[in-house]
């Protein structure tokens, strides 16, 4: 009983980390239509940038902040400068494109920084606390990362709801020309959602780095899943991304314990066809798949 | 095959034929021209074969390294050739090609390493399972569109390598398995004389250009132009009775057995298989290499193959000569692809041999139209 | 208020505008009229700087405005209404509406309380999410979208499509007082001649991208002639 409720913890923080990416994944396809797979090497690139700070002497309260604003600007760049190039054009450019952001700056970390692996210092205690006789492994690390991904999901979620600018995203979002016939300047609107994940992206990325290993490519599994989860939820829906993230980090968890490690990724594809068999556009899609 | 040229009959120009239809210059009577061109691959691919044995044999004393690097080639350009059908004729994007070599090539390794079998059992073997395992993705896959499809092909990159080490005892786990690759029969060495390790580059080529060969074929084929339908517009390639699903599925298992025999191959080749071969990155250079070469582009999958093989080493010797540490300098490769990749969608899209090729036709058909106006002006 | 000077639109080779002229002065209603595909909508995205005129003018309150971004002309004054009627389905009523007067820097949240009064069947819905409305009620939102901007002219693409005869008179009658009561120009397409020729002041005939008749409503509708082979009545 107390394996599986730590089992169950692991999974639940796994969870919030590929929520959270996965968010970031929804919000940029809902503005954009675009996947995008550099995503994680963004946040990379950005945790990358943190360390570098805190290795020279930086306080980590103030090199996350910095390393936020950093993934802020680069996800707005990368937008404006690169990807408004192929929006218009056929999906499959686009997809390219974020595919070979992904594999460039992977290898520019490796060149800028360095390629072997390096630990992540972590701002909270890594142990477990006990109740009673049971050892609840939730550590001081674990609590901060599902209390900040949750926190930046719910200032994330108000921004969108009760300001304007969010509400411009969001017409932005649904209907391109109509938000131009209404005034709102479409292409900034799509710069600042890149922006937003960008930023939103690297915390995820320094979370999950804390007390563990960073290494170039140490966000290729968690992209991947992050994908898998916000595919799972529905694309489209913020809602479909946290319950796909939590679903997958539970999911990973538990084969991880009880039945092999290396299974898990065929395990989630394997979630993932499943899902997508019964419902093609994802768990809380609201379209159906076109059916001649 | 190109621009076809019913434009110039509408105002008048062309021969006139008995029986008053006319014969427009550059145009062919289809039947003919399509044997003539199964004809001319086959040579193609005979002579081509030839030149890489005496380029073989050439190199093999003095340039050893450049002989291996054929081989490498070899083994890229029947995954490539299949993974561009797959998406550029078929609009199928797969980010797993990577594994299915993976399955080529352990299913090659498991064979040698326990059967005696003559090795062109065990090439139709990993092809079978290759194909077979590319029948159920493309199964899973018929339904998926655009990110769909690129998310479970991208699960399927990253979880295949997990299954050979989870079992370690078929498959040799981290440490993978060692392949003796067959060495050249008696009768072969005769025409050709010893080759030493050359022969496995020839032998590569073989496979390899009869991959190629069979593509082509099949693309300008029946099931090439349903391919091209279903891609273009689903709706109304299933008004004309082509079933989507199967068509797609047909799609995948092909371009699945090629990167089969691209897997075969590189186990054989590297003389390892292990699942540190097959990372998202070989994915992802395969999709770089059906960029660059053009998408649905069969000489482009040969360009791109070539680039595969030859740009890394050069750009990393570069990088060492300008100061670069090892792990900088195997940085270089990606990092150059990876940019290459953005600036080819953001600049030229249809790759290499696709903006050539539509260069080169609109100035023709820009000289036709400037030759017919004079010709009209005149009479 | 609006003048369109010579307007020649092309999709690449096609042809779709050749030269159309029209004046839409302000507190009128110009509708504009012709078959399907005679270039109607097309006229009113070039207006609105959807679509990028190869040549001609188009001038707001003397102002040259041709080429300029949509953006920017919805900043000058112009409201348009697409074909369609572009509601943002996947949000709720009230925020549609707050949309349209966004860009105003003298917006306030009780300025839907006007449209609310126009169209009472919004307000009972105002926080439910726009896509449960009907036909007539989407159209209502985007009129009201369109007018909380305070726009100089009103450009409305076929409003009339779908909807009942009862909601489309209530609708274009709602036009026409507001017409009257605050000088709003309105430049208006529609397939629907007879309807739209109600409450015009003046009309422009399109037939295959040129003008074919531009006179005032009531003179249009009294020319049976042009009436049969134009305008379907």
């Amino acid at each position: 009983m107390q394996q599986f409720l730590n089992v169950s913890f692991t999974g639940f923080t796994l969870g919030a980390i590929y929520a959270a990416f996965a968010l970031c994944l929804v919000l940029i396809f809902r503005a954009t239509r675009i996947i995008n797979f550099a995503q994680g090497a963004q946040a990379a690139f950005t945790t990358y940038l943190a360390f570098e700070m805190i290795d020279r002497g930086l306080s980590y309260w103030l090199a996350v902040p910095l390393a936020i604003v950093a993934g802020f600007v680069l996800g707005g760049l990368i937008e404006r400068v690169i990807i408004r190039r192929v929006e218009k054009g056929p999906e499959i450019n686009a997809v390219i494109v974020t595919l070979g952001l992904f594999v460039a700056i992977e290898a520019l970390i490796g060149i800028l920084f360095s390629q072997n692996q390096q630990g992540f210092p972590a701002p909270f205690g890594l142990q477990g606390f006990t109740i009673g006789d049971t050892v609840i492994a939730l550590t001081g690390n674990d609590r901060f990362r599902i209390v900040a991904v949750a926190v930046a999901a719910i200032m994330l979620l108000a921004l969108f709801r009760f300001t304007h600018v969010g509400l411009r995203m969001r017409a932005a979002a649904f209907g391109q020309e109509v938000a131009q016939l209404l005034g709102i300047r479409v292409g900034r609107m799509l710069t600042l959602g890149w922006a937003l994940a960008g930023a939103f992206g690297a915390l995820a990325g320094i979370l999950i780095a804390g007390g563990g290993f960073i290494s170039p490519s140490y966000m290729q599994g968690v992209v991947i899943f992050a994908f898998v989860a916000a595919v799972l939820g529905g694309l489209d829906s913020f809602t479909g991304a946290v319950v796909g993230g939590l679903v997958l980090g539970l999911t990973q968890s538990y084969v991880q314990s009880y039945i092999d490690v290396n299974l898990v990724n065929i395990a989630a594809l394997a979630l993932l066809l499943g899902v997508l068999v019964i419902r093609p556009g994802g768990l809380f899609s609201a379209s159906v798949a076109r059916k001649v | 095959m190109s621009l076809d040229s019913h434009d110039a009959t509408a105002d008048g120009s062309g021969e006139l034929l008995p029986g008053g239809s006319r014969r427009v210059a550059g145009a062919s009577s289809g039947g003919g021209l399509r044997q003539s061109n199964g004809l001319k691959h086959l040579l193609l691919v005979v002579l081509a074969w030839i030149g890489i044995i005496l380029l073989v044999k050439l190199l093999e004393t003095d340039y050893p390294f450049r002989v291996t690097q054929l081989a490498t080639m070899a083994y890229y350009l029947p995954a490539i050739a299949g993974l561009t059908v797959l998406t550029g004729i078929n609009g199928q994007i797969s980010l797993g090609h990577g594994a299915l070599m993976a399955v080529g090539a352990y299913t090659t390794s498991v064979l040698l390493d326990r059967q005696e079998l003559p090795f062109i059992v065990v090439v139709l073997l990993s092809v079978l399972t290759a194909s077979l395992v590319g029948l159920l993705v493309g199964i899973a896959a018929a339904r998926l569109h655009g990110p769909y499809l690129a998310g479970a092909t991208l699960a399927l990159a990253v979880g295949v390598p997990g299954i050979a080490i989870y079992y370690r005892e078929l498959f040799g786990g981290d440490q993978g398995l060692r392949v003796s690759p067959p060495s050249s029969p008696a009768w072969f060495e005769s025409l050709t004389g010893d080759l030493g390790r050359g022969y496995i580059t020839v032998l590569g080529w073989a496979l390899a250009l009869s991959v190629l060969f069979f593509l082509s074929n099949l693309v300008n084929s029946r099931y090439g132009r349903q391919w091209r339908a279903v891609r273009d517009d689903e709706v109304a390639a299933s008004l004309l009775g082509i079933n989507l699903g199967r068509s797609r599925v047909l799609a995948f298992v092909v371009s699945a057995g090629c990167a089969g025999v691209g897997g075969t191959l590189l186990a054989v080749v590297t003389r390892l298989t292990a699942p540190l071969s097959f990372t998202i990155v070989l994915s992802l250079f395969l999709l770089t290499a059906i960029v660059l070469g053009g998408l649905g582009s069969l000489l482009g999958a040969v360009l791109g193959a070539a680039l595969l093989t030859f740009l890394p080493t050069f750009l990393s010797n570069q990088a060492l000569s300008a100061g670069l540490d090892n792990s900088q300098a195997a940085n270089l490769a990606p990092l150059v692809f990876g940019l290459v990749l953005v600036a080819v969608m953001l600049v030229a899209p249809r790759g290499l041999v696709g903006t050539t090729r539509t260069a080169y036709y609109t100035r023709k058909a820009h000289k036709r139209q400037a030759a017919q106006a004079k010709h009209a002006g005149r009479a | 208020m609006l003048v369109v000077k010579d307007l020649v639109v092309t999709y690449g080779a096609v042809p779709a505008l050749g030269g159309v002229s029209l004046e839409v002065p302000a507190g009128k209603i110009t509708a504009v009229l012709g078959a399907n595909g005679a270039g109607k909508t097309t006229l009113l995205r070039t207006v609105s700087g959807l679509v990028r005129p190869k040549a001609g003018e188009i001038t707001l309150e003397g102002k040259d405005i041709t080429g300029l971004a949509v953006e920017e002309m919805v900043h000058r004054g112009m409201a348009h209404v697409p074909e369609g009627r572009g509601v943002i389905a996947e949000l709720t009523i009230a925020e549609n509406l707050r949309l349209g007067g966004l860009f105003r820097k003298d917006a306030k949240e009780s300025d839907a309380d006007e449209i609310y009064e126009l169209f009472p069947a919004l307000a009972k819905r105002r926080n439910l999410s726009a896509h449960t409305l009907s036909g007539g009620e989407r159209q209502m939102l985007v009129v009201g979208r369109a007018l909380l901007a305070r726009p100089k002219i009103l450009l409305l693409d076929e409003p009339s499509l779908g909807l009942a005869p009862r909601i489309v008179a209530q609708i274009f009658g709602i036009i026409r007082d507001l017409v009257d009561r605050t000088g709003l120009a309105t430049l208006l397409v529609e397939q629907n001649a007879k309807s739209a020729l109600s409450i015009a002041d003046t009309g422009v005939v399109i037939n295959l991208g040129k003008v074919v008749a531009t006179d005032t409503a009531a003179a249009l509708s009294a020319d049976d002639e042009l009436r049969h082979a134009f305008l379907g009545f």
